[in-house]
């Protein structure tokens, strides 16, 4: 019957769950359930902690509405009826305190876990971090190693185990950056600088993307992160100063047209203060820029 | 009322004052959300008030004796409603009038002045595309002046009611209705004054 | 863009020839038009439309009018998701689908914009239109008029979003808008234009109607209705106006300040020159998130009644429920920024509207168990509004637990505009919006026609909706997890494919769900003398709205009753005075036809298409004629008749009557 199916969906997405942490995580198919840093990580068992306790009061409700459905239908007559039974104190009582406890419980796990996981947050580690400076563009992503002196477009290459400290802006409309296996994603706004501090425990490739709907070229702005070791990151780093672009704001400008699904380009220099340059482009008191930088009329 | 035979008078006396009730209490209603519209704009100025792009902020751009002028032709005009109100209760026609005209003459003193503030901000450039504190400046003092705008509509087209009408049971009606209006606008403008000109300055 | 005096930027280029699927679209469309014109000429039914359907304050009239709209709508809406669905199920790798993404955005655009503000809220509007008058014993709404023009503002708000299919094109920056993306610099056509002043027109309507119902709930209940009397449904109702009237001032001014940056240059939500896109996330959903409650209050009402009726039983906790529906409304204001924990507010704001969502749980859970314990104990009949209000109560609890899931910041960080957030939200409207007014739709029909609905097509169009629902939905969560944002036109991810293919059978099912709904309207109408409600209550219920007969006469009851208790139908029956002998009729006081709402619609739409297309002489043309068409109201002295006790007793002894007037018009 097909109410037996219904009742056995929750069941069947839990299975898949299962499932996929097992054959999926290899793959890496289900992002979320196959971190490879600790905020992914940690953010997982989040969301596997907040559905356990939820379920203790859904997988109650289905049970007795199908009970009660069954029970109290109507050809039953041997059933209780009792058509003016209005108030209970004791349900009344139960049903807002038992919610209110799991969402007791659960406010105290909101409390914790949103200071813990909190972008701007920087990682507790023995290793130096990496600093990325990250600019969405149309419909791509600048990222910029200030400390390295080099910069790319979609291709994010990153030592393993070292933490990164990312700062994030858009030289366009509003845009999220988001790379799901090492963690969660936040915003890019022109004339703002967010902060996201993530951490990859494993080599490997992962995929990283925009998920704020930017335009056309929204679906083709990915890009892969490259998790390597350390010795192999300095010789990506080297390698890529010899690729004699240097970026700075004629560059910038033609970086500024629309393109999608742009491949790698690498640059070999960047021009000092870049990414503090594109945020004061559209700092809400600077008015002497326009967005392509040219210096604006002064009015009098 | 049309066709056929009312009861008695005191039955239609009742009804319309019923149906006042209603009106005023649904217009009243209307001017609360009219209030969350002005406190999201409020908020909207509050957000945006220091992002003047390099160009003027308040203490460069507001004359506070001009404004301070403008005030009194707004709070002059909320007490001559007052007093035509007054006379449209003891069904003075004339009165009512004469006065709801002061009041109107006033109010458009309140627009003039208004207009032309912002024809000389714009003039010199420091319209509302200059920054986005004076697009929630414009945004917010033209919205109250739009609404007064509008009141000046309706009390041109009150005036003529009454004239052609006299005081009737609808045209009260109406005219208390405008006067909940002209006194929340009253109201607006005491707290933009202070929020936006005053601290502005400050 | 070619610009000229008389056309604005309105050219033929503005008609899509290049795109086949939207010509057959807007053919297929104006052919349907076409037909029903010939089919009303053919019938000379014009006259009565005009007389009896257009100009009628009637608050019933307008009631069914509203749910038309909102079922074309939802055709339309769903035709959107048929196509999102099906395009995604292939564009992957090598294939680009059939949709190119200027298309796709588009489409996802007017999907939600439409279901939202074109099916969503005229569906309960016209709902609470018909019932609520009924349930509190009165004979209209407070402003009868004023309920006219909200439905015609409606219509015309809707016709733009459908002429922004054929002539120019619609927003591709989802319904939520965001600048600088929906900035003049970045969306310089007429697509955000049109996404604007649909919802913004559309928006006035509502607010409106707000105010009319707040009033006439409080001020026109029949004597002896206290508060606590009033039918559950009307509680819900009254609690949805007042969110409503103080949510929607807040989107007015959100779309008012893009309209001006867009327009004027003004500087409110653009990167350069001090503007704060920000202000803009955070000024739509403090009207956005109340919204989501504005639709589901008005289906949790329904449930109540549907539930407790069906069950034969008194609904569990009237009191705790009323209560409930307050705490909801309150805390809906308090929880906004769960829609951009990850804009980077901080730890402390993000956690403090983590917590404040997860509360809200709680008077919703409430109202679940309520529901249970309603059936506890009762006699359950399975009739198909019994149907819906099942699948809803299992179904968005699954819902709910995946909003508690993701109003924890932490995990919100991974699955923010996801398809997990997409599979949640549907979980949440459909179940909770949609089968609610499916429920309300099937248990007032009778009230509203005269014959029931046909139940065999009505059990099939519920299981069809139920089991696509599961199998369109479901693997979005997956889809979730596995890391596929939502709004994608193309992917490379060969893993999401089945999941994608699976939620297109799921549409599938679905759209049959609806076919099933389309014959059961065949079906009914045609079997409609088998299936008459002779007795006015044809369920056996426990509201005033019952206690007329099956439809209502004009004036709804010509008496005003006077009650005695809650559920005060059900207590009549019980204390044998429910039909009692009619007492000498008085005359009654009744609101004349009007064209003016029609007119005032007209001129909005108007108004609406001019700004859109720059066309500034009619713009300002149809803002003039607003005003006079208001004062022209506004000085209309004879706006009312009355109805004389000889004309009553004729309609209560079964005969049709004409009201003595003067005939409606302008």
């Amino acid at each position: 019957m097909k109410k037996h199916w219904i009742l056995l969906s929750p069941l069947l997405f839990l299975s898949q769950i299962v499932s996929a942490c097992e054959g999926g995580c290899q793959s890496g198919y289900w992002a979320i359930f196959s971190p490879v840093g600790p905020i992914a990580e940690a953010e997982k068992n989040l969301i596997l902690t907040a559905f356990a306790l939820m379920l203790l009061v859904v997988i109650p409700v289905i049970i007795m509405t199908f009970a009660f459905a069954w029970h109290y239908r109507a050809s039953n007559t041997k059933a209780t009826y009792a058509p003016k039974w209005d108030n209970s104190h004791a349900i009344e009582i139960t049903v807002w305190v038992i919610p209110a406890i799991i969402v007791l419980i659960l406010s105290v796990i909101v409390w914790r876990t949103t200071h813990a996981l909190t972008p701007e947050k920087p990682l507790v580690s023995a290793v130096k971090p990496i600093e990325v400076e990250v600019v969405a563009l149309d419909w791509k992503w600048l990222f910029i190693y200030p400390e390295q002196g080099v910069a790319t477009v979609n291709e994010l290459v990153l030592p393993v185990g070292t933490p990164i400290n990312f700062k994030i802006t858009s030289d366009t409309v509003m845009n999220s950056f988001f790379i799901p296996r090492l963690g969660g994603q936040i915003y890019a706004m022109a004339g703002m600088q967010n902060q996201l501090h993530l951490m990859a425990n494993k080599e490997g490739v992962y995929q990283g993307r925009a998920t704020q709907i930017n335009g056309d070229g929204f679906s083709g702005m990915h890009f892969e992160t490259k998790v390597t070791n350390s010795g192999e990151f300095d010789a990506w780093v080297q390698k890529s100063k010899t690729a004699n672009v240097s970026l700075n704001r004629e560059r910038l400008k033609e970086l500024e047209q629309p393109t999608k699904n742009v491949a790698p380009m690498y640059f070999s220099q960047v021009e000092p203060q870049f990414f503090n340059a594109i945020l004061q482009k559209y700092a809400p008191n600077n008015a002497n820029c326009d967005p392509s930088g040219a210096p604006l009329p002064v009015k009098h | 009322m049309s066709s056929t035979t009312l009861t008695d008078h005191s039955e239609s006396d009742h009804h319309s004052h019923d149906a006042t009730e209603n009106a005023a209490f649904g217009f009243w209603l209307y001017l609360m959300t009219d209030c969350i519209l002005f406190a999201s704009l409020f908020a909207t100025y509050a957000v945006l008030y220091q992002n003047t792009a390099s160009g003027p902020g308040g203490p460069e751009i507001f004359d506070l004796p001009y404004v301070f002028g403008e005030t009194m032709f707004l709070l002059v005009s909320a007490f001559t409603n007052g007093v035509a109100m007054s006379f449209v209760y003891k069904k003075d026609r004339q009165k009512a009038v004469f006065w709801l005209i002061v009041t109107a003459l006033l109010g458009l003193g309140f627009i003039v002045m208004e207009v032309h503030e912002f024809i000389h901000l714009i003039g010199e450039g420091n319209g509302p595309d200059r920054s986005g504190f004076l697009s929630a400046f414009f945004g917010l003092v033209g919205t109250h002046g739009a609404h007064v705008s509008i009141g000046l509509i309706w009390m041109a087209v009150m005036i003529g009611q009454l004239l052609i009408k006299g005081v009737t049971p609808k045209v009260s009606s109406r005219l208390i209705r405008l006067s909940l209006f002209w006194h929340f606008l009253d109201i607006v403008w005491v707290c933009l004054f202070t929020v936006v000109y005053f601290f502005g300055v400050a | 863009m070619q610009s000229s005096l008389l056309f604005g930027n309105l050219t033929l280029d503005a008609i899509p020839f290049h795109n086949p699927i939207v010509m057959g679209a807007v053919g297929g469309g104006a052919a349907v038009g076409f037909l029903l014109f010939c089919f009303i000429t053919y019938k000379k039914l014009w006259g009565y439309l005009w007389d009896e359907w257009f100009t009628s304050v009637d608050h019933k009239r307008i009631g069914i009018m509203y749910i038309i709209v909102a079922v074309v709508m939802m055709l339309r809406g769903f035709a959107d998701a048929m196509m999102m669905r099906t395009h995604q199920a292939i564009a992957m790798g090598a294939s680009a689908g059939y949709l190119p993404a200027e298309h796709y955005n588009q489409i996802f655009s007017a999907h939600g914009t439409i279901m939202i503000i074109f099916v969503a809220m005229p569906f309960f509007i016209g709902l609470m239109n018909y019932v609520v008058p009924l349930q509190i014993g009165a004979r209209d709404v407070a402003y009868p008029f004023l309920n006219s023009v909200s439905f015609w503002l409606t219509v015309a708000s809707a016709l733009l979003m459908m002429v922004s299919l054929g002539i120019g094109d619609f927003s591709q920056a989802g319904w939520t808008g965001y600048p600088p993306l929906t900035g003049k610099e970045v969306s310089p056509g007429v697509g955000v234009d049109y996404w604007i002043w649909g919802i913004q027109l559309g928006g006035v309507g509502t607010l409106v109607t707000g105010i009319n119902f707040f009033v006439t709930i409080l001020r026109m209940r029949a004597p002896g209705m206290s508060m606590m009397k009033i039918p559950v449904f009307t509680w819900t109702i009254l609690i949805t106006t007042v969110l409503i009237m103080l949510s929607f001032p807040v989107l007015t001014v959100t779309l008012a300040l893009l309209t001006l940056d867009r327009y004027l240059d003004f500087h409110f939500f653009t990167n350069a020159l001090g503007g704060n896109q920000m202000m803009f996330i955070n000024l739509f959903w403090i009207w956005g998130h109340p919204e989501v409650y504005i639709v589901v209050l008005p289906a949790f009402g329904i449930f109540s009644e549907v539930v407790s009726t069906f069950s034969h039983k008194r609904l569990f906790g009237y009191a705790s429920m009323v209560y409930a529906s307050i705490a909801i409304a309150f805390l809906s204001f308090v929880v906004w920024l769960h829609h951009f924990f990850t804009m980077g507010a901080g730890a402390n704001v993000n956690a403090f509207f983590g917590i404040a969502t997860m509360i809200i749980a709680i008077p919703t859970g409430l109202k679940i168990f309520n529901w249970l314990f309603t059936m506890y104990r009762g006699r359950i009949e399975f009739k198909t509004p019994m149907l819906w209000s099942l699948g809803f109560i299992v179904t968005f609890s699954i819902g709910g637990m995946t909003g508690v899931l993701l109003s924890v910041p932490g995990a919100d960080f991974v699955l923010h505009n996801s398809e997990f957030l997409v599979a949640h939200f549907h979980n949440m409207l459909i179940p909770g919006a949609l089968f609610g007014y499916f429920a309300g739709y099937s248990y007032w029909f009778p009230k509203m026609t005269g014959f029931r609905l046909d139940e065999k097509w009505g059990v099939r169009a519920f299981w069809s909706w139920i089991a696509g629902f599961y199998l369109a939905f479901m693997p979005l969560y997956a889809l979730g997890f596995m890391g596929m944002p939502r709004r994608m036109d193309h992917y490379d991810n060969p893993a999401w494919q089945p999941y994608l293919i699976v939620a297109v059978l799921g549409t599938f099912l679905v759209a049959f769900g609806i076919f099933c709904q389309v014959v059961q309207l065949y079906v009914s109408f045609r079997d409609r003398k088998a299936l008459v409600d002779k007795t006015g209550d044809p369920w056996g219920s426990h509201s005033l709205e019952w206690a007329t007969t099956s439809p209502p006469p004009f004036y709804n009851f010509a008496q005003t009753p006077v009650v005695d208790s809650l559920d005060d139908f059900a207590y009549k029956k019980e204390h044998g005075i429910a039909y009692r002998a009619q007492a000498p009729f008085k005359e009654i006081h009744m609101p004349k036809n009007t064209g003016v709402g029609v007119v005032m619609g007209a001129i909005t739409f108007v108004f609406g298409f001019a700004m859109i297309w720059y066309i500034w002489w009619l713009a300002i043309a149809s803002l003039v004629a607003m005003i006079v068409a208001v004062i022209y109201r506004g000085s209309d002295d004879h706006t009312d008749y009355m109805l004389s006790a000889e004309e009553v007793a004729r309609v209560e002894s079964g005969e049709s009557v004409t009201p003595s007037y003067n005939h409606a018009s302008i």
